[in-house]
Order: C-alpha cells, then sequence, then structure tokens
C-alpha cells in the first residue's frame, strides 16, 4: 500500500518532467542553433562548470549572501512586525508608509544601495534583506494583529506580560502569518541576489552568467540557470521541512476545523 | 469614586460596590450594567443568572479586572481590583478560543504557573494533581483540539485549579457542550469548589443549572441591569443530579428564579431600585 503510493507520487512528480525532456531532446537533436541547449550536453557542461572550483568562487559567495540577507530579513521583520503589530498607534502611523515601501519594486534599491554603500558584499547583504523584510514585517503585523481576543484576555487573567506575552501568545499566534511572508521573501532573495551580483561583483552566480553570456558560453550560461532553479526548489524543500515542524499545531489545527467531526 | 476602608477579616471577600458600566460608541453611550452591589463570602457558589444582554459577561469583566467600570468598584480582600489580580482564575465559555492551540494540555495547565515563576519541581505536582482532579492525567501530551469540546473545558478548568486562585470567576462555560458532558462537568465543579474551598462565582443563563450548582442565585433585571433578587438556596450540600432535580424544594427555586427572570424580562424593576437611595 505504502509502496504503492510512493510510486503514484514518483510517478506525478516525474512524468511531466520526463516528456518535456523527451520532446526537448527530439527537438534539438538535429542541433543547428548554437543558441538553443541541448539536454545531453547541457548535463554535461552542468557538472564541467559546476563542480569544483567554481562551486567555491561563485556558488557558496551567492549563497553565503543569500543567506546572511534572509536571516537578516527575517529577523528584523519579525522584530519590527512585533513591535509595529502590537501598537495601535504605531500601526495607524506607519501602515500606509509600510504599503508604499513595499510597492515599490526591491531590484532598484541596487543602483540606490550601490551610491551609499559601494558594491561589496554589504551592499548585496542589505539589497537581499531591505527587499525581502516587506512580507515578513506586513505578515508579521497583520498576525500579531488578528491574535484571538480570547486568547489574550486569558494571557492577561493569567498576569502572563511583558516579553513572556510575546513568547507565549504574540509570536506563536502570528507564525503562520510570519511564516507565509517568509515563503514569499524566500523567492525575492533569490531574484536579488542574482540581480545585484548582475549590477557589480567579481564572483556569484548573477556575475558568472552574465560572463558567459558575454563571452558566448551559451551552455554553459543555461546551465547557470538550472543550476539557480535547483537551487530556487532545494530552498523551497528546505522551508517546507522547516514550516512542518514549526506549524505542525496549525495544520493539525486546520485538519481537525475543516473536518468538522466533531 | 470613594474608597472603602479595607474589610476587616471575616468579613466578604469579594465586595462589588455599585457597579456601573457605560459603552461609548458612535452611536451614543449604552449603560450596559447600571448600578450593581453584592457582596461574596470567602469559600461560597454563587450563581449569576439573568436575561441575555443583561450584562452578566461584562460584570464578569469587571470583577476580574479585565475591564474597568465606568464607577464604582471591585475588592478582593480589601484591596480594590485595578487589573487582572494574582488571586483569581477566569474560565471562559470559548474553550476553544481560551487554550492556546501551540502547546499540549499539559504545557497549557504549567504556563501560569510558570509564567509565575514557580520551579519545575514544584509546579509539577501540582499540574499533575490538577489533571487528574478534571480526569484527564491520560492526555497530557495531546493538543487542546484534539480533544472533545468537553475534555477541552476541563483542560481549561484544569489550568485554573493549577493557578491555586481563591476566587474562580467561570463566564458560561459550559453554554457550548452537550447536555450529557454539562451534567458531567456541573458534578465536577462542585467537588473542585468542595475540595479546594475556593470561591465560585459562575455566570450562566440556565435557570436549573443556577438552581443545581450554587449556594445562591444572584438574578439580575434586563439592561440597564442591577440586582433583580437574590436567593439563597436551601437545598442538601450533597448534590444529584436526578434526585437533588426532582426534590419539591428544587423545584419550587427553579420556579422562583424562572419568575424572577421572566419579569425582568419583561422589563419589571426590582422594588429596592425604586425606592429613594438612602
Amino acid at each position: 500500500m505504502r509502496l504503492k503510493r510512493l510510486g503514484a507520487t514518483l510517478f506525478y512528480a516525474l512524468a511531466l518532467p520526463v516528456v518535456l525532456i523527451a520532446v526537448w531532446f527530439l527537438a534539438t537533436r538535429s542541433g543547428t542553433n548554437g543558441f538553443t541547449p541541448e539536454p545531453v550536453k547541457l548535463v554535461q557542461t552542468f557538472f564541467q562548470t559546476w563542480i569544483g572550483p567554481a562551486f567555491l568562487e561563485d556558488v557558496v559567495p551567492s549563497l553565503t549572501r543569500l543567506g546572511l540577507g534572509l536571516v537578516g530579513a527575517i529577523v528584523v521583520g519579525i522584530l519590527l512586525g512585533l513591535v509595529i503589530g502590537m501598537s495601535r498607534f504605531l500601526r495607524d502611523l506607519l501602515e500606509p508608509l509600510l504599503e508604499f515601501f513595499r510597492a515599490i519594486p526591491p531590484p532598484v534599491l541596487i543602483p540606490v544601495l550601490m551610491l551609499l554603500m559601494g558594491i561589496g558584499d554589504v551592499m548585496k547583504v542589505a539589497v537581499i534583506v531591505i527587499g525581502c523584510m516587506w512580507p515578513i514585517l506586513l505578515n508579521t503585523i497583520d498576525g500579531v494583529r488578528a491574535t484571538d481576543p480570547v486568547l489574550r484576555e486569558t494571557a492577561r487573567s493569567y498576569g502572563i506580560g511583558g516579553l513572556a506575552r510575546v513568547r507565549y501568545l504574540i509570536l506563536p499566534a502570528a507564525a503562520p502569518r510570519i511564516m507565509t511572508g517568509v515563503r514569499q521573501s524566500l523567492s525575492v532573495g533569490l531574484i536579488l541576489v542574482v540581480i545585484s551580483e548582475m549590477f557589480a561583483a567579481v564572483s556569484g552566480l548573477g556575475y558568472q552568467i552574465v560572463v558567459f553570456q558575454s563571452t558566448f558560453k551559451i551552455p554553459q550560461m543555461w546551465s547557470g540557470i538550472v543550476l539557480l532553479g535547483i537551487i530556487g526548489l532545494l530552498l523551497a524543500l528546505v522551508f517546507q521541512r522547516v514550516e512542518h515542524v514549526v506549524l505542525r499545531w496549525y495544520h493539525g489545527l486546520r485538519e481537525v476545523e475543516n473536518g468538522g467531526t466533531r | 469614586m470613594a474608597h472603602a476602608d479595607p474589610v476587616e477579616t471575616g468579613g466578604p471577600l469579594l465586595p462589588v460596590r455599585g457597579v456601573q458600566k457605560v459603552y461609548s460608541s458612535d452611536n451614543g453611550d449604552v449603560e450596559a450594567v447600571r448600578n450593581l452591589t453584592f457582596d461574596l463570602a470567602r469559600g461560597e457558589f454563587a450563581c449569576l443568572v439573568g436575561p441575555s444582554g443583561s450584562g452578566k459577561t461584562t460584570l464578569l469583566k469587571c470583577i476580574a479586572g479585565l475591564m474597568a467600570p465606568t464607577s464604582g468598584e471591585v475588592l478582593l480582600d480589601g484591596r480594590p481590583v485595578s487589573g487582572p489580580p494574582k488571586k483569581m482564575a477566569v474560565v471562559f465559555q470559548e474553550y476553544g478560543r481560551s487554550l492556546f492551540p501551540w502547546m499540549r494540555v499539559r504545557e497549557n495547565v504549567e504556563l501560569p504557573l510558570r509564567n509565575a515563576g514557580m520551579p519545575r519541581a514544584e509546579r509539577g505536582p501540582i499540574v499533575d494533581e490538577a489533571l487528574s482532579a478534571v480526569g484527564l492525567a491520560h492526555v497530557p501530551r495531546s493538543y487542546p483540539w484534539q480533544l472533545s469540546g468537553g475534555m477541552q473545558q476541563r483542560v481549561a478548568i484544569a489550568r485554573a485549579i493549577a493557578y491555586q486562585p481563591e476566587v474562580l470567576l467561570m463566564d458560561e462555560p459550559f453554554a457550548a457542550v452537550d447536555a450529557q458532558t454539562r451534567a458531567d462537568l456541573e458534578d465536577l465543579v462542585r467537588a473542585v469548589w468542595k475540595r479546594l474551598g475556593v470561591t465560585v462565582l459562575f455566570v450562566t443563563h440556565d435557570i436549573d443549572e443556577s438552581v443545581y450548582l450554587a449556594q445562591r442565585v444572584i438574578m439580575l433585571s434586563s439592561s440597564p441591569t442591577v440586582v433583580q433578587e437574590d436567593l439563597r438556596i436551601d437545598l442538601p450540600e450533597e448534590r444529584d443530579q436526578l434526585e437533588t432535580r426532582g426534590m419539591p424544594r428544587f423545584i419550587e427555586l427553579r420556579h422562583r428564579v424562572y419568575e424572577q427572570i421572566q419579569l425582568a424580562k419583561r422589563g419589571v424593576r426590582p422594588a429596592a431600585e425604586l425606592a429613594p437611595a438612602g
């Protein structure tokens, strides 16, 4: 039974990619156009290009910037979100402004921050922090505001206040919304790391892809794009695992509520 | 607002003095509670009944220190209540929204003690005892939402008694559970009250429930609320769902409360309110 289910999962996950790759293989078999990637060549190029020194020189720096930026955005977004969300005054004062800042496409930060901070790693991490912060910040504010009033009164009647209130009530109550914000920020982060490296860098995936393109190393360029796709996918998988653990109670609660068995 | 002198020992544990609550809204002020005065003695079990919309919950929140009255005051042990007092615990009607869904049963019961800084070794036995007092010693690792409604309310009661309050406030705690569970929970609350010697103020809209549970039933008028009647329940201390409810005296008392509530619904005010003050 279990095996059968695993088989079905694998089938649905792989069927369409296999078909697409087969079509792609057949369509590019004649190989006349030099700009079109071919599957076999792409796989070979992928390993040649990225396994070895390039991994340390370009992939690791990109991932480090992305990691630092995301952690920074999560910390800043949640802290600011808690402070703003818990104060009616700050919420009313800041929310229109925050919506405005959120509406600005984050990549335009890059030229601005280049002027302010130069073209180093600090600038790139700052771009990711600032760009990824918005969905986390706004979702945290919403989550804090939506904390159940009965739960708030319960905490109050038991004298749970101050930091204990944040730890036992506000933060867990906002956690589902916070995780929604984090999920949105992951894709923004990947976009920003690549673009910031395309603008001004001497290493990184974005930088290498531009170099490959301008030196007509077309298969290498494509392999970089594939690598970005893989990184995005892995990021989403890691997030899913973390979310599953952090929000176990929430998914259980939803299931019970939707099941309506009681 | 006049400050009453601290009550000498032996006086009422919880005097409620001229409590009035006016809500201001865009459509003008609404007087939910006009003038409520009564005393709760230490160790007493009192039920508060009244027609719906009579401000029962408002009053309870004022007593619990969750809401400040517009005028009047509530005293606990001689001290005015200005915020939730340490020696008071509240059980809300909405059990599903009053338990922390991200904490297991045991953690929920333990949280107020942990927050108060009680060492783990000390709170462990207290939590165990509270859980077994409500018959839930077997599910400490479950989440509240995995339990039935009645069991969730038991968890909330366990949390309240683990907090070791002097006063237990209950706001229509059984309004949302089925009749069978309700009878069990009524007997449970009576048993807990007897064992711990706490003072219980139990808000309900169910007349039978109020007469069955309490030593005293305080009936409220319709809004703006005053005390309609304060009735002593002189039933034997040992209560039984079948026997007690079948007693002629139970039926008389029930009759009396029912009548008063009907009068209150029709807007008949108690004679005391019409008499000149003082």
